[in-house]
Protein backbone atom coordinates (compact mmCIF):
# COMPACT_ATOMS: atom_id res chain seq x y z
CA UNK A 1 0.00 0.00 0.00
CA UNK A 2 1.13 3.59 -0.48
CA UNK A 3 2.78 5.71 2.12
CA UNK A 4 -0.43 8.00 1.26
CA UNK A 5 -2.68 5.05 2.74
CA UNK A 6 -0.50 4.13 5.35
CA UNK A 7 -0.64 7.97 6.16
CA UNK A 8 -4.18 8.14 5.73
CA UNK A 9 -4.51 5.16 8.37
CA UNK A 10 -2.32 6.63 11.33
CA UNK A 11 -4.67 9.79 10.83
CA UNK A 12 -8.06 8.02 11.16
CA UNK A 13 -6.22 5.52 14.32
CA UNK A 14 -5.52 8.85 15.90
CA UNK A 15 -8.65 11.01 15.45
CA UNK A 16 -11.18 9.28 16.94
CA UNK A 17 -11.33 9.10 20.85
CA UNK A 18 -13.66 6.32 20.77
CA UNK A 19 -10.90 4.31 18.41
CA UNK A 20 -8.64 4.74 21.60
CA UNK A 21 -11.15 4.03 24.31
CA UNK A 22 -11.40 0.51 22.28
CA UNK A 23 -7.98 0.27 21.97
CA UNK A 24 -8.22 -0.69 18.34
CA UNK A 25 -5.16 -0.35 15.78
CA UNK A 26 -4.76 -1.63 12.16
CA UNK A 27 -1.96 -2.79 9.21
CA UNK A 28 -1.46 -3.38 5.99
CA UNK A 29 -0.80 -6.44 4.58
CA UNK A 30 0.06 -5.49 1.22
CA UNK A 31 -3.25 -3.65 0.30
CA UNK A 32 -5.13 -5.45 3.11
CA UNK A 33 -5.89 -3.24 5.78
CA UNK A 34 -6.13 -5.59 8.79
CA UNK A 35 -8.17 -3.91 12.12
CA UNK A 36 -6.47 -5.65 15.40
CA UNK A 37 -8.60 -5.10 18.73
CA UNK A 38 -6.59 -6.70 21.29
CA UNK A 39 -8.06 -8.29 24.39
CA UNK A 40 -8.54 -5.39 27.48
CA UNK A 41 -10.49 -6.10 30.56
CA UNK A 42 -12.88 -2.80 29.83
CA UNK A 43 -14.62 -4.87 26.58
CA UNK A 44 -16.24 -7.53 28.47
CA UNK A 45 -19.88 -7.43 28.09
CA UNK A 46 -20.67 -11.23 29.92
CA UNK A 47 -18.38 -12.13 33.00
CA UNK A 48 -19.89 -15.44 33.44
CA UNK A 49 -18.89 -16.31 29.51
CA UNK A 50 -16.55 -14.31 29.77
CA UNK A 51 -17.64 -12.85 26.50
CA UNK A 52 -16.26 -9.67 24.67
CA UNK A 53 -19.81 -7.39 24.54
CA UNK A 54 -21.47 -7.52 21.28
CA UNK A 55 -21.64 -3.31 21.11
CA UNK A 56 -18.02 -3.53 21.12
CA UNK A 57 -17.51 -5.98 18.45
CA UNK A 58 -19.93 -3.96 16.38
CA UNK A 59 -18.60 -0.64 17.04
CA UNK A 60 -15.08 -2.68 16.17
CA UNK A 61 -16.74 -3.74 12.44
CA UNK A 62 -18.43 -0.04 11.91
CA UNK A 63 -15.06 1.49 12.69
CA UNK A 64 -12.93 -1.18 10.38
CA UNK A 65 -15.83 0.07 7.34
CA UNK A 66 -14.76 3.29 8.20
CA UNK A 67 -11.32 3.02 8.40
CA UNK A 68 -11.29 1.33 5.11
CA UNK A 69 -13.56 3.69 3.28
CA UNK A 70 -11.17 6.96 4.40
CA UNK A 71 -8.41 5.37 3.30
CA UNK A 72 -10.00 3.96 0.12
CA UNK A 73 -11.68 7.93 -0.30
CA UNK A 74 -9.02 9.68 1.29
CA UNK A 75 -11.82 12.57 1.35
CA UNK A 76 -11.21 14.59 4.61
CA UNK A 77 -14.65 14.80 5.43
CA UNK A 78 -15.48 11.09 7.02
CA UNK A 79 -18.60 9.10 5.94
CA UNK A 80 -21.39 8.87 7.99
CA UNK A 81 -23.07 5.75 8.93
CA UNK A 82 -26.73 5.48 7.57
CA UNK A 83 -27.51 2.03 8.77
CA UNK A 84 -25.80 -0.75 9.63
CA UNK A 85 -27.12 -4.55 10.19
CA UNK A 86 -24.88 -6.71 12.76
CA UNK A 87 -25.03 -11.08 12.63
CA UNK A 88 -23.68 -12.54 15.68
CA UNK A 89 -22.51 -16.05 14.95
CA UNK A 90 -20.47 -17.14 17.96
CA UNK A 91 -19.49 -14.90 21.93
CA UNK A 92 -16.40 -13.18 21.38
CA UNK A 93 -13.83 -14.86 23.43
CA UNK A 94 -11.47 -12.85 25.72
CA UNK A 95 -8.74 -12.44 23.22
CA UNK A 96 -7.57 -10.17 20.15
CA UNK A 97 -10.19 -9.72 17.64
CA UNK A 98 -9.71 -9.25 13.68
CA UNK A 99 -11.59 -7.70 11.26
CA UNK A 100 -12.31 -7.27 7.67
CA UNK A 101 -14.14 -4.50 5.36
CA UNK A 102 -14.64 -5.26 1.75
CA UNK A 103 -16.64 -2.36 -0.08
CA UNK A 104 -18.66 -4.10 -2.01
CA UNK A 105 -20.02 -0.77 -3.74
CA UNK A 106 -18.81 2.58 -3.59
CA UNK A 107 -20.99 5.13 -5.17
CA UNK A 108 -21.02 8.45 -5.79
CA UNK A 109 -23.30 9.40 -2.58
CA UNK A 110 -23.23 6.06 -1.27
CA UNK A 111 -20.73 2.69 -0.34
CA UNK A 112 -22.31 -0.38 0.40
CA UNK A 113 -19.81 -2.67 2.91
CA UNK A 114 -19.62 -5.86 4.42
CA UNK A 115 -17.19 -6.52 7.40
CA UNK A 116 -16.18 -9.80 9.24
CA UNK A 117 -14.68 -9.88 12.67
CA UNK A 118 -13.15 -13.55 13.56
CA UNK A 119 -10.42 -14.30 16.18
CA UNK A 120 -8.61 -18.10 15.88
CA UNK A 121 -9.55 -18.21 12.45
CA UNK A 122 -10.76 -16.56 9.41
CA UNK A 123 -12.84 -20.08 8.63
CA UNK A 124 -14.30 -19.31 12.30
CA UNK A 125 -16.32 -15.74 12.21
CA UNK A 126 -17.34 -14.32 14.99
CA UNK A 127 -19.28 -11.88 13.68
CA UNK A 128 -20.54 -9.74 10.36
CA UNK A 129 -21.77 -6.44 9.66
CA UNK A 130 -23.17 -5.29 6.35
CA UNK A 131 -23.68 -1.23 6.55
CA UNK A 132 -24.58 2.05 3.96
CA UNK A 133 -22.62 4.77 4.61
CA UNK A 134 -23.11 8.49 3.03
CA UNK A 135 -19.53 9.29 1.80
CA UNK A 136 -17.66 12.79 2.83
CA UNK A 137 -17.82 15.64 -0.25
CA UNK A 138 -13.99 15.66 -1.18
CA UNK B 1 -28.09 -6.85 37.30
CA UNK B 2 -28.37 -6.56 33.23
CA UNK B 3 -26.13 -2.56 33.73
CA UNK B 4 -23.28 -4.09 35.26
CA UNK B 5 -20.13 -5.36 32.73
CA UNK B 6 -17.03 -4.07 32.68
CA UNK B 7 -17.71 -2.65 29.05
CA UNK B 8 -21.13 -0.69 30.24
CA UNK B 9 -19.13 0.43 33.55
CA UNK B 10 -16.07 1.81 31.04
CA UNK B 11 -18.67 4.01 29.08
CA UNK B 12 -20.10 4.81 32.23
CA UNK B 13 -23.74 3.33 31.65
CA UNK B 14 -26.77 4.62 33.93
CA UNK B 15 -30.00 2.47 34.83
CA UNK B 16 -32.74 4.73 33.92
CA UNK B 17 -35.32 2.03 34.41
CA UNK B 18 -36.70 -1.64 34.01
CA UNK B 19 -40.51 -2.70 33.79
CA UNK B 20 -42.60 -5.37 31.90
CA UNK B 21 -40.16 -5.63 28.78
CA UNK B 22 -39.30 -2.10 28.61
CA UNK B 23 -36.32 -0.78 29.40
CA UNK B 24 -33.74 2.52 29.26
CA UNK B 25 -30.43 3.21 30.01
CA UNK B 26 -28.76 6.90 29.32
CA UNK B 27 -24.26 7.21 28.64
CA UNK B 28 -23.37 10.82 29.94
CA UNK B 29 -21.03 12.61 27.39
CA UNK B 30 -17.51 12.60 27.70
CA UNK B 31 -14.64 13.27 25.42
CA UNK B 32 -13.40 9.33 24.89
CA UNK B 33 -16.80 8.41 23.37
CA UNK B 34 -16.89 10.73 20.74
CA UNK B 35 -16.43 9.82 17.24
CA UNK B 36 -14.96 12.87 15.85
CA UNK B 37 -12.51 15.23 18.38
CA UNK B 38 -13.98 18.13 16.62
CA UNK B 39 -17.51 17.89 16.61
CA UNK B 40 -17.44 16.15 19.61
CA UNK B 41 -20.06 13.64 18.70
CA UNK B 42 -20.69 10.65 20.54
CA UNK B 43 -19.18 7.70 18.37
CA UNK B 44 -21.81 5.27 16.87
CA UNK B 45 -20.40 2.52 18.33
CA UNK B 46 -20.99 3.81 21.69
CA UNK B 47 -24.81 4.33 20.28
CA UNK B 48 -25.02 0.11 19.07
CA UNK B 49 -23.56 -0.87 22.76
CA UNK B 50 -25.75 1.09 24.72
CA UNK B 51 -28.66 -0.05 22.34
CA UNK B 52 -27.39 -4.03 22.33
CA UNK B 53 -27.13 -3.28 26.55
CA UNK B 54 -30.88 -1.64 26.53
CA UNK B 55 -32.71 -4.46 24.68
CA UNK B 56 -31.04 -6.92 26.91
CA UNK B 57 -32.42 -5.17 30.03
CA UNK B 58 -35.44 -4.59 28.27
CA UNK B 59 -35.70 -8.56 27.67
CA UNK B 60 -34.16 -9.77 31.06
CA UNK B 61 -36.91 -7.09 32.52
CA UNK B 62 -39.97 -9.47 31.12
CA UNK B 63 -39.24 -11.83 34.00
CA UNK B 64 -38.68 -12.84 37.03
CA UNK B 65 -36.63 -16.17 36.63
CA UNK B 66 -32.68 -15.14 35.98
CA UNK B 67 -32.00 -15.96 32.46
CA UNK B 68 -29.06 -14.55 29.96
CA UNK B 69 -29.70 -13.36 26.26
CA UNK B 70 -27.38 -12.95 23.48
CA UNK B 71 -27.52 -10.97 20.07
CA UNK B 72 -28.47 -13.32 17.16
CA UNK B 73 -28.91 -9.83 15.04
CA UNK B 74 -29.32 -5.96 15.23
CA UNK B 75 -29.97 -3.82 12.67
CA UNK B 76 -29.53 0.07 13.56
CA UNK B 77 -30.82 3.24 11.38
CA UNK B 78 -28.77 6.24 11.86
CA UNK B 79 -31.48 8.88 11.95
CA UNK B 80 -28.53 11.96 12.46
CA UNK B 81 -25.96 12.49 15.24
CA UNK B 82 -26.08 13.19 18.31
CA UNK B 83 -25.50 16.58 19.38
CA UNK B 84 -22.72 18.06 20.14
CA UNK B 85 -20.96 16.77 23.61
CA UNK B 86 -24.50 15.55 24.39
CA UNK B 87 -24.66 12.37 25.68
CA UNK B 88 -27.91 9.74 24.78
CA UNK B 89 -30.82 7.94 26.14
CA UNK B 90 -31.58 4.75 24.82
CA UNK B 91 -35.02 2.83 24.90
CA UNK B 92 -36.15 -0.64 24.25
CA UNK B 93 -39.49 -2.37 24.21
CA UNK B 94 -38.94 -6.40 23.59
CA UNK B 95 -42.33 -6.74 21.95
CA UNK B 96 -42.49 -10.62 21.44
CA UNK B 97 -40.70 -13.81 23.99
CA UNK B 98 -41.00 -17.32 22.69
CA UNK B 99 -39.36 -19.90 24.39
CA UNK B 100 -35.96 -19.56 22.45
CA UNK B 101 -35.92 -16.09 21.04
CA UNK B 102 -36.67 -12.34 21.98
CA UNK B 103 -37.76 -9.58 19.21
CA UNK B 104 -37.07 -6.33 20.73
CA UNK B 105 -36.94 -2.92 19.39
CA UNK B 106 -35.04 0.43 20.50
CA UNK B 107 -34.51 4.07 19.72
CA UNK B 108 -32.07 6.58 20.89
CA UNK B 109 -32.61 10.15 21.32
CA UNK B 110 -30.36 13.36 22.75
CA UNK B 111 -33.00 15.68 23.62
CA UNK B 112 -36.26 14.32 22.15
CA UNK B 113 -38.05 11.14 22.52
CA UNK B 114 -40.10 12.07 19.10
CA UNK B 115 -36.81 13.21 17.10
CA UNK B 116 -34.74 9.67 17.62
CA UNK B 117 -31.09 9.60 16.25
CA UNK B 118 -31.25 6.24 16.04
CA UNK B 119 -33.45 3.59 15.13
CA UNK B 120 -32.91 -0.56 15.88
CA UNK B 121 -34.45 -4.03 15.70
CA UNK B 122 -33.03 -6.80 17.37
CA UNK B 123 -33.72 -10.89 17.56
CA UNK B 124 -31.63 -12.53 20.71
CA UNK B 125 -31.30 -16.15 22.09
CA UNK B 126 -32.92 -16.49 25.33
CA UNK B 127 -31.14 -19.21 27.28
CA UNK B 128 -33.39 -20.00 30.27
CA UNK B 129 -32.58 -21.65 33.40
CA UNK B 130 -32.70 -25.39 33.34
CA UNK B 131 -36.60 -26.45 33.82
CA UNK B 132 -37.97 -26.29 37.34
Amino acid sequence: MSEDAARQLEAFLQRAPYVRFLGMQAEFAGDELTAILPFAEHLIGNTFLPALHGGVIGGFMEMTALAQLSVTQGSPRPPKTIDITIEYLRPGKPQTTYARADLRKVGRRIANVHVEAWQDSRDHPVAFLRGHFLLGES
Amino acid sequence: MATSSPQSAALGFRFVFADKGRGSIEVPWREELAGDPDSGVIAGGVVTTLLDHTCGLAITSTATGLFSTATLDLRIDYMRPAAPRAGVIAEAHCYKLTRTIAFVRAQAWDADPADPIATAQAAFVVNRPAAA
